[in-house]
């Protein structure tokens, strides 16, 4: 009956949505007040029936009803009950079915918290995103539906949960990617609603700022947690591994990052407007190019989805529509959206278009990486295949970023429309000068030995921090105390700051990890010690232990710090029940300067195994830098202008230079 | 020049010193990072030459796997697609699905003796799951020997 139920609600949920795509926008065109009000209403019925269907969907996993066909291959009588729930998005299905919940999460977000805008243009906005939730139900509904029963077979036990996803940063992982990619389908739905109504000025981007931020932090903070869960539970002690299915969340985040600095040019210059629109839709069109990637199968990848290629082909179906209207829309209108404001050579807008297009040019590399293999096989054939490894993304992203780091640096003490570059070298001389003596002498100072890859990196954080510290001191120079100084900045400073700041510590745990990790791969009996550092590590041998849905073979790695007992580490081998799987569990030690890591490799022989031993230096500190970077995201969305000062903005002076279609703008957005 | 034509002519300068850098980056990437995908019977025919970078894929052949009593991490495995073999060495930790009669793949080189040296194993993360280069592979050596069996069945009145 339940299931039934969530079946139901889906189809509701189907049909309000269709119901939002056509009436509101409808509504636009005809000047309907009651049909345009209409979104608001249907985007809250759409959320409720897909809270339905979800707490549905949970209560059979909850409940062990294997009649359901998703549950019965999901999960088994012994999983812990937290795993259960989990498991709701822990295969393709239940994966989708919380894209969706959380597409009409958003969608309920933006009806609730847009009471300030014009109808007209939530109308748009809510048709837009009610269009994409129409697409993706109906998608979910007809090939891939979670409610699917087997009534006449039950099986009276279910196969289990994939046991790599048995794990506390799975349980998070997907809500928080999924909540950033779907995110950028509000950035999406108002650039089509810029592009519908020609109308694209300062408040639109006002308005559209803290939906994109908010997106980007959500997506930061999964992607984040994808790579930890990958550093703990794939046992190779890896943090990145430039695998397609990593490729294709890092891509929206790279031009979600681009957006949310074009965006803050469009505000506050109405200039790369229509530039500006066109990353809005890439951002969003990549993140469902990810789904499709890694749903459909085309790419061999680590990350393993149901893979069916006649779903693939649908969804790509949905993909091309979605993305090829947005397009051809742009393509119509785009010259409408013009912007008009100049700024010289050396300004802050020039600043901000060498990062988009340094983000930009990294992205599309990273596509090409990604689908090079499909394009190669279609060229050529299948009996030419080609592979792309992680030389060849290292070659080209990390040149990118050291220039993107630079440029950052230059950026934050650069001015709008005109600076002099007077007034850059008095404000860098000091900066440069102590990030290329430190950068030079610190790495000297503390390894003795002269790398240069290290120094540049050094030197080019040093940059980073000094430059946002500088600017701190700078900004508050001349207020009355430095106190009150510090308090009259606005949030949205501090969070660009905070976020530029958590790319210096996230530089400096990726460059120190990659080059003074010590990895060594061991073959250890009983008794044996290796010494890495100050670190020795014993051996003492493998035990079996039983876990609630697995039988674990169990290693004692007592460890030893300059002779003094450190602690005892257990990594293991866990083979699940249900699927005979066997698992890598690994065993470490986080702190703040230096992980320890251990993984049990494979018997060989004699009670001999192969262990897994790396001290890996600063690795916290790439976990820590880009929740420093989400952080700085989250505070810049509560900065207070995007929530007092409603309509009346469009007056302001920071509108841009009044041309002719943004005077129209400002004053259609007062009536 | 006006100013509007000269923030123009910036614009393209720095987009097309961006592309001319990011072709020349790219050009070194796919020197570096691009490996060629080869089948035991590829290798067996000759295909490969010196000493590049390639991935091979293939099943573990059953009872080939040797990894006790060498030294070190060191194991040696027979990769096959049940037409040609290839020996491979490996030095290291191998993956959890890692297992004989399994599909598997390998990045590496082929060295002076027809032995391939793995610099890294791949094996997917899922029981039933094959690559589809190796699936593919598989089926082209199934072909092969198809059209063997025939040859020979015909010789013979």
């Amino acid at each position: 009956m339940i299931p039934e139920l969530g079946n139901f609600a889906l189809m509701l949920a189907l049909c309000l949505a269709l119901l939002q795509a056509v009436l509101p926008m409808a509504g636009t065109y005809t000047n309907s007040q009651l049909w345009m009000g209409l979104g608001r209403p249907l985007s809250a019925g759409i959320w409720v029936f897909m809270v339905l269907a979800f707490a549905c969907l949970a209560r059979s996993f909850l409940h062990d009803d294997f009649s359901v066909a998703y549950v019965a291959r999901n999960s088994n009588t012994e999983l812990p009950v937290y795993y259960k729930f989990a498991a709701v998005w822990g295969a393709h299905e239940g994966s989708l079915l919380l894209w969706v919940l959380i597409l009409a999460s958003w969608g309920y977000a933006v009806s609730l918290l847009s009471s300030k805008l014009p109808l007209d243009i939530v109308a748009r906005v809510l048709s837009v995103m009610a269009m994409i939730t129409a697409g993706f139900l109906a998608f979910m509904i007809f090939t891939s539906n979670p409610f699917d029963r087997m009534l006449l077979n039950t099986p009276t036990e279910g196969t289990d949960l994939n046991p790599l996803l048995q794990d506390f940063g799975l349980t998070v992982h997907p809500p928080f990617l999924y909540m950033g990619y779907v995110g950028f389908s509000v950035a999406f739905a108002f650039a089509i609603a810029a592009l519908l109504t020609g109308r694209l000025d300062a408040a639109w981007a006002r308005w559209t700022r803290p939906w994109t931020n908010a997106a980007w932090a959500f997506l930061t903070v999964g992607i984040t947690l994808g790579s930890w869960w990958s550093y703990y539970e794939l046992g190779w002690g890896g943090w990145w591994f430039w695998d397609p299915v990593e490729n294709v969340s890092f891509m929206p985040w790279l031009v979600g990052t681009a957006l949310i600095h074009s965006l803050a040019v469009t505000e506050k210059r109405g200039v790369f407007k229509s530039w500006t629109v066109l990353l809005a839709i890439s951002a969003f069109s990549l993140s469902m190019l990810g789904a499709f990637i890694v749903r459909s199968g085309v790419i061999t990848s680590v990350h393993a989805f149901a893979t069916d290629p006649e779903r693939g082909m649908v969804l790509l179906a949905l993909l091309l529509v979605i993305i090829g209207a947005s397009l051809c829309l742009y393509a119509i209108r785009a010259p409408v959206v013009k912007g008009s404001a100049s700024y010289a050579a050396n300004s802050r807008e020039v600043f901000l278009l060498i990062n988009n297009i340094l983000l930009v040019v990294a992205t599309a590399m990273i596509l090409l990486g990604t689908l090079f293999p499909l394009i190669h096989e279609a060229i050529y054939g299948e009996a030419n295949r080609m592979s792309v490894g992680p030389p060849y993304y290292n070659t080209i992203f990390i040149p990118l970023m050291a220039l993107l780091a630079f440029f950052l640096g230059v950026a934050t003490f650069s001015r709008w429309k005109k600076t002099s570059l007077e007034h850059l070298k008095q404000n860098l001389k000091l900066v440069l000068l102590a990030s290329v003596v430190l950068g030079i002498g610190l790495p000297l100072l503390v390894t003795s030995s002269i790398n240069p890859a290290i120094m540049l990196a050094v030197g080019l954080v040093l940059w980073i921090v000094f430059g946002v510290l500088k600017d701190i001191l700078d900004k508050t120079a001349n207020k009355d105390s430095r106190l009150a100084g510090l308090l009259g900045l606005g949030r949205s400073y501090y969070g660009m700051q905070l976020a530029h700041f958590g790319v210096a510590v996230l530089i400096t745990g990726v460059c120190l990890t990659s080059h003074y990790s010590i990895e060594q791969d061991v073959r250890m009996k009983p008794g044996d010690s290796v010494s890495i550092g100050d670190y020795s590590f014993e051996f003492g041998g493998v035990v079996e232990r039983k876990g609630p849905n697995y039988d674990a073979q169990s290693a004692t790695i007592n460890v030893s710090k300059n002779g003094k007992a450190y602690r005892v580490m257990n990594p293991e081998k866990r083979k699940y029940h249900a699927r005979g799987d066997v698992q890598t569990e690994a065993a470490i030690d986080t702190g703040f300067f230096r992980d320890l890591f251990t993984a049990l490799g494979d018997p060989r022989g004699d009670d001999a195994w192969v262990v897994r031993l790396h001290v890996k230096p600063f690795v916290f500190w790439i976990w820590l830098g880009a929740f420093l970077m989400a952080a700085g995201g989250v505070l810049a969305l509560l900065d207070r202008r995007y929530r007092y000062r409603p309509v009346l903005l469009a007056q302001t002076t920071e509108a841009p230079s009044a041309t002719a279609p943004d005077a129209v703008m400002a004053k259609v957005v007062n009536s | 020049m006006n100013p509007i034509r000269k923030q123009k002519l910036l614009i393209v300068g720095v987009i097309l010193g961006g592309a001319a850098v990011a072709t020349a980056l790219l050009l070194l990437a796919f020197n570096k990072g691009l490996n060629a995908f080869f089948t035991p019977t590829e290798i067996a025919e000759g295909k490969v030459t010196g000493t590049q970078n390639i991935r091979i894929g293939g099943m573990v052949k059953k009872g080939s796997l040797l990894k006790e009593g060498l030294q070190g991490t060191r194991i040696e495995f027979i990769a096959t697609d049940f037409n040609e073999d290839v020996p491979v060495v490996y030095t290291g930790v191998l993956p959890d699905l890692f297992r004989e009669g399994q599909g598997v793949m390998a990045d590496g080189h082929m060295d002076a003796k027809g032995v391939f040296q793995a610099d890294s194993i791949l094996a997917k993360h899922d029981e039933n799951y094959m690559s589809s280069e190796v699936k593919a592979a598989m089926e082209a050596a199934k072909n092969k020997q198809a059209a063997k069996t025939v040859a020979n069945g015909g010789a013979q009145p």
